[in-house]
């Protein structure tokens, strides 16, 4: 019956977090790991800065472990998101779905991430070899702003 | 009467943090909803990100642009979210 969705600052453990799921009933296992990677749109990446809106991100995180608990014939979900600046190689984010069946599991674990990544309210700032820092999504919504929102 | 200034706290995160210079404050409004706020706010400080990009949240829930705003609301305007 685990549902739970956290934020931190630290490290995350994934090896501790898988055993939370154990579960005898339990036949399949799937993981996401989301991993801070060396470059993006092809730029050099240093490391990321993870800002959060704690109390609604905890809010939002909750409702869609729910919802993956309620719309899939799982046994148990877990989501962890890292806040905070990551360096390139550490583990950003980590998704773990326990079920009977691995069909199950695959589904809500895909369900799990693409909600988080798309509602939940978390902002990534990436810093580059350059020097520069650039909010995800940020930037180039307050660029087709200024570019007269021909861009959709 | 609707038209009473508010006391009214404002969050803002990433983006919208670092144009406005801190991650709060109190501002007194007649703003009747948040995207009268809002729209008071960018002329101010001349934000980037326009409403429509944004998603807004009222006393720490999601909320639609035009709910009516009460005096002592907290509200916050979400930049675009990239979690993952």
């Amino acid at each position: 019956m685990s549902g739970a969705f956290e934020l931190t600052r630290s490290a995350i453990n994934e090896v501790e977090l898988r055993k939370s799921l154990a579960n005898p009933a339990g036949g399949a296992l799937v993981t996401f790991e989301g991993w801070v990677r060396n470059r993006n749109d092809g730029r050099p990446v240093t490391g990321l800065e993870y800002e959060c809106f704690e109390t609604l991100a905890l809010k939002e995180g909750g409702r869609i472990l729910s919802k993956a608990m309620s719309c899939f014939d799982i046994l148990g979900v877990h989501c962890v998101h890292r806040t905070g600046r990551l360096g390139v190689g550490e583990l950003a984010v980590w998704v773990g779905v326990a079920a009977e069946h691995r069909d199950d599991a695959i589904e809500a674990c895909r369900y799990v991430i693409d909600e988080v990544k798309h509602r939940v309210p978390i902002w990534k700032k990436e810093h580059y070899t350059d020097g520069d820092s650039v909010w995800v999504h940020c930037a180039d919504c307050a660029a087709h702003h200024h570019a007269g929102g021909k861009v959709h | 009467m609707e038209n009473r200034r508010k006391k009214i706290v404002i969050h803002y995160f990433a983006l919208l943090r670092e144009e406005r210079g801190c991650a709060s404050e109190e501002v007194e409004s007649a703003a009747r909803t948040p995207l009268e706020l809002y729209r008071e706010l960018r002329g101010r400080h001349d934000f980037s990100l326009g409403n429509e990009v944004l998603r807004v949240a009222v006393n720490e829930e999601f909320q639609a642009w035009d709910v009516p705003l009460a005096d002592r609301d907290a509200v916050a305007f979400l930049p675009p979210v990239a979690g993952g």
